[in-house]
């Protein structure tokens, strides 16, 4: 689908610096980070507790104002964004798959995976639907509810539900976080396989050394600050 | 554990803090009950103490027939020189008094032409002796007493408000058509400038004798005893002078007489207040016992760590006990502060109605203290029960689960018990509406019933909470889209939490429905069976329509040209120990007014209600006493089929005689209606009426309407006060949404962060507001029709039929929808404020 040979980033991060608190006791959680994320890639941001990896891809999706910097994506400057652009850009550009799946309990698999083009306003394509639920392979658990799924289920029918609208760029938070190791490879595998067959750009935050052996580039954040940067072939 | 349940408690203090409004508004409505009844029956003590205090004693008629509406029995003058004669007196003189009801006042009219007062405030007049200035309860403040026909003194509050001072013309109406008098002076009574909004005419005591019909009488005689000689003493030896038709009492006990007549008159608001105060409470305790449900399940994690840290299930339910109480402590306490300031609010509003409350300080009587902090510590120790009981079927082992839930409760796990009681709350509806039991205990019954009836169907309303979302969430769901899809949905997430905060709602709205459906049943009975009895083409009566008119005011209109007037007296009279209202009808009223019969002199007609109770027929002998103390012995000519007309407010008196007998027999005669036949529009009767300023002609029609709506007034009232309860569980629905929204802080985060905007998270939480009222209204406005239609049976008897009325159903629904919206307002901010972020990483 998409060419393998990046032609312009999709993310870009310029000089990102992120500070909690004021004075001695201030944490600088991103020291000027520059970043730029390739389409159709699946990148994977790892490191220690407290290294910044969470916070900068929380800035990178707008969830949170950096100090300093600035943030684009699909040519969208995200950092001066009001909340109704902000809501705008997830609606079109971002897709969220979190370590504790998020699912509502009284919606069925179906209605979940619906449920962000239902809030836009928008319908999805029956043939995209199909393709999708192939392949996360729910097949037919799509009528149960959540409590009804197990927690690996769960978990694809959060990343259906985040590919659904087709966003430009998928940001996992510890996919595999709240899983066993054998969902977890299962998941990974479904996460790497949408990069291969859909061309999906991917972010993925996670200290999980099996996650970060299927990324195409693996960033390590070391206090604050990229301190290596590995891309695989 | 104490320490630990009090610190969680202050940790939470904000949502405790709205927790405890829902009991503080009950607590503040009986607290202010109290504090204002006390303070009227203070005020109206002091005055009566300060007009008595240079009396020895008071001689007095002996009453005859209470609420009579031509005022209360008086004595001979002749009297007056007994007691003067009498051992141990002093000095003596006679007072002549307007009891200010029916023909028994003296309206003062201003320069327009109308009553000056309030239409619902006493025109109090007196005759006083102004020689004897010690009885004088008076004291002037500017010009001088009145002397002769033609002059008056005014109260100071009136002459204030109407800019009138000594010399001034000022019109004046008793039984007789209106005068123009000089008022020569401005007086106190005693030390205060009004007496409840009355106003107060003060004369010579011939000029009050002559302008009430009171010739060569007096209705009391104020003694004084002669130095060193004890009230009581002198008051044995007026009672061997005056004999039986006179009551004698000392100065004391005329003002404990006064005080118990105020204190029946305050008892009566104070009760029918309170009523409304307690059902205030229940709903409040509805309120308590969800919002300590919800902390509870919320808690569950905590609550299961002390188990695992060694605290016993007793210490759990006890930590939760003592939360409830410290809840209701809190309350009562800011209620009490609040009752008292309501307590003022009250009066300015009775102020506003024109009853001028005498000026004192609040009267914060011990026992109102102690009744306020005990009804709401409680009311609020009963609601939290059940929740300190479920919190004990934590166990431990939830410590360490992810997303550990509380076991179902009692009545989801036992529908028995929910439905058992709805069986108990229908059997005693039942018997109480179809037993024939007396009026008294059939309320009784009914009002148990009701209570219990609320509790089943809170109870049991979690299984139809969810069909009942759906069906009233459809339209939320077509208008919103997936905001109300996401609404309906949790709104039937938990339907034991919707059904118990849509239950505080619905109890409010099945009480209005309830009122609004007697009153529906009381207009429409009413209508018809008016337009069929009665065929006058103009209709006199009082504009207030309550008061009777002075027979004056019937013959003024029947000089006009081609017009035939048939008045209608009325008085109430004493037979077989109690008070039967008495009318007198005028020869040929048959024409206006469908009657089986007419009396003629000597003869009654008896309605058939009281026929069977005194067991009276035609030809038996009827003896009534007037309220003049006359013995009137009647000979019963028929019974008159009780009409449809309902009881509560009849059109005629149950004992009917004719003119000339009730014009001999009864004093002051006053009518409460004349009927006119003939050519002229009411607007040319009312033009004869010009000198009787509160008497109005209606056209039939008219007439009838205005009867018909008396009620609005007393249902607006009703409703005015049931809004309160309304308020108490708006608080609990703002209540649950806001610890909703607590409890699905991740999901919120989760929504926004897949693309849905602040707009939307508001409309979803307003629409899940609006569709738990909506379930408020379908369960409380069927519920207030079925205690209606029990009610209008038990109540069958009175005239009240059952009808449905349908606008005030609609409007009802609107509140509902109203009270979701204005409930979300906070609650809908607070989710849509959230940090998308932070609420992800909330746990």
């Amino acid at each position: 689908m998409t060419s393998p040979v990046a032609t312009s980033a999709v993310v870009t991060a310029r000089g990102l610096t992120r500070v909690y608190g004021e004075g001695a006791t201030a944490v600088h959680a991103l020291r000027g980070v520059d970043l730029d994320v390739q389409p159709a890639r699946l990148t994977a941001v790892m490191g220690p507790s407290g290294s910044g990896k969470s916070t900068l891809m929380h800035v990178l999706a707008g969830l949170d104002k950096p100090d300093g910097g600035t943030v684009s994506i699909a040519g969208v400057e995200v950092t001066g964004l009001d909340d109704k652009g902000l809501t705008e850009l997830r609606r079109e550009h971002i897709g969220f798959v979190f370590q504790f799946f998020n699912l509502l309990p009284m919606l069925t698999a179906r209605e979940n995976i619906l449920l962000p083009a239902e809030i836009a306003g928008e319908t999805v394509d029956p043939a995209w639907l199909d393709e999708l639920v192939e392949k996360v392979g729910l097949g037919d658990r799509l009528g149960h509810r959540p409590s009804e799924l197990s927690g690996g289920q769960q978990q694809r029918v959060a990343v259906a539900r985040s590919l659904a609208s087709r966003p430009t760029v998928l940001f996992a938070d510890e996919p595999t976080g709240n899983l066993d190791s054998t969902t977890s490879a299962e998941i990974l595998e479904l996460l790497r396989s949408t990069v291969d067959g859909f061309g999906q750009t991917t972010v993925m935050v996670t200290h999980d050394p099996e996650a970060a052996a299927i990324a195409d580039r693996v960033l390590n954040l070391d206090d604050g600050a990229i301190a290596s940067d590995e891309v695989r072939s | 554990m104490r320490r630990v349940a009090l610190q969680g408690l202050w940790l939470r203090r904000g949502r405790a803090l709205l927790t405890t409004l829902a009991v503080v508004l009950g607590v503040a409505m009986v607290c202010g009950t109290y504090v204002l009844t006390d303070t009227i029956s203070k005020a109206f003590d002091t005055i009566f103490t300060t007009g008595n205090a240079k009396t020895s004693a008071v001689v007095s008629a002996r009453d005859v027939v209470d609420q009579s509406t031509s005022g209360k029995a008086t004595i001979p003058a002749s009297l007056l020189t007994k007691v003067r004669s009498a051992p141990d007196v002093a000095e003596a003189s006679g007072l002549v008094q307007a009891s200010g009801q029916g023909t028994d006042q003296i309206r003062l009219i201003g320069p327009d032409g109308k009553t000056i007062g309030n239409q619902n405030a006493p025109k109090l007049a007196f005759g006083v002796d102004f020689g004897a200035t010690r009885f004088n309860p008076f004291t002037l403040s500017a010009g001088d007493w009145p002397k002769g026909d033609g002059e008056l003194a005014i109260d100071r509050s009136t002459a204030d408000k109407q800019h009138l001072k000594p010399g001034d013309k000022l019109g004046i109406s008793a039984q007789g058509a209106k005068r123009t008098f000089t008022i020569t002076g401005v007086a106190r009574y005693g030390k205060v400038n009004s007496l409840g909004g009355a106003t107060i005419g003060l004369f010579d005591v011939p000029t009050a004798q002559k302008l009430l019909g009171k010739q060569g009488r007096f209705d009391t005689i104020s003694v004084a005893a002669a130095s060193g000689v004890p009230d009581k003493q002198l008051a044995a030896g007026l009672r061997s002078v005056v004999g039986k038709d006179a009551t004698v009492r000392t100065g004391a006990e005329q003002a404990a007489q006064h005080s118990k007549d105020i204190e029946e008159a305050t008892s009566f608001i104070r009760y029918f207040l309170l009523a409304f105060g307690f059902i205030a409470l229940g709903v409040g305790a509805f309120v308590i016992y969800n919002t300590l449900t919800i902390t509870v399940a919320q808690r569950v994690r905590e609550l299961a760590t002390l188990r695992a840290l060694g605290a016993s299930a007793k210490q759990v339910r006890r930590s939760v006990l003592l939360e409830g109480l410290a809840l209701g402590a809190l309350a009562s306490v800011l209620g009490l502060v609040l009752g008292y300031f309501l307590a003022k609010g009250l009066s300015a509003a009775f102020v506003a109605l024109g009853i001028d409350l005498p000026k004192t300080d609040q009267v914060l009587k011990p026992r109102t203290i102690v009744v306020s902090l005990a009804l709401g510590v409680v009311v609020t120790a009963l609601a939290s029960i059940a929740p300190a009981r479920r919190a004990t079927s934590i166990s431990p082992v939830a410590a360490m689960q992810e997303g550990a839930k509380l076991p179902p409760k009692l009545g989801a796990r036992r529908p028995a018990v929910g439905l058992g009681m709805l069986v108990l709350a229908l059997v005693l509806l039942g018997v109480g509406a179809f037993a024939g039991l007396s009026t008294a205990v059939a309320l009784g019954f009914l009002g148990g019933g009701c209570l219990i009836l609320f509790a089943a169907v809170a109870m049991l309303a979690n299984r139809v909470v969810t069909p009942l979302a759906r069906v009233l969430g459809a339209p939320a769901k077509r208008a919103g889209g997936a905001a109300g899809r996401l609404a309906r949905e949790n709104a039937t997430r938990n339907p034991a939490r919707t059904a118990s905060t849509a239950g505080a709602l619905m109890i409010g709205l099945a009480l209005v429905t309830l009122v609004a459906t007697l009153g529906q049943g009381l207009r429409s009975s009413d209508r018809k069976s008016l337009e069929d009895l009665v065929s006058a083409d103009t209709v006199v009566t009082a504009k207030n329509g309550f008061d009777t008119i002075p027979s004056a005011a019937g013959r003024a209109v029947a000089k006009l040209p081609g017009e035939h007037a048939y008045p209608v007296r009325h008085d109430r009279a004493k037979a077989f120990g109690d008070t039967v209202s008495v009318d007198g009808l005028a020869p040929g009223i048959e024409s206006v007014l469908r009657l089986s019969s007419v009396p003629r002199p000597g003869q009654a007609l008896v309605e058939s209600d009281y026929a069977d109770k005194h067991h009276l027929h035609t030809g038996s002998e009827l003896a009534v006493v007037t309220p003049s103390g006359k013995r009137l012995r009647l000979r019963v000519a028929g019974v008159q089929k009780r009409t449809s007309v309902q009881k509560i407010d009849p059109l005629l008196a149950k004992v009917l005689v004719s003119q000339a007998t009730f014009d001999g027999a009864f004093p002051r005669p006053g009518d409460a209606y004349v009927f006119l036949s003939g050519p002229a529009s009411a607007k040319t009767v009312q033009k004869a009426l010009a000198p009787f300023p509160d008497v109005e002609a209606r056209s039939r029609a008219a007439w009838v309407t205005k009867r018909v709506n008396a009620i609005n007034t007393l249902l607006n009232l009703l409703y005015v006060l049931l809004a309160l309860s309304v308020i108490v569980s708006l608080f609990g629905m703002v209540n649950t949404l806001v610890l909703t929204v607590f409890e699905r802080t991740r999901e919120i985060g989760m929504l926004r962060a897949v693309g849905m905007s602040r707009r939307q998270v508001r409309r979803m939480v307003r629409q899940e507001s609006i569709i738990t009222a909506l379930i408020g209204a379908a369960l409380g406005l069927p519920l207030g029709l079925l205690l209606a239609r029990l009610l209008s049976s038990a109540l069958a008897d009175q005239g009240v039929a059952f009808a449905v009325p349908g606008g005030a159903l609609v409007i009802f629904t609107i509140v509902a929808i109203l009270a979701g919206v204005l409930a979300a307002i906070a609650p809908a901010r607070r989710a849509a404020r959230l940090d998308v972020l932070k609420a992800l990483q909330y746990e």
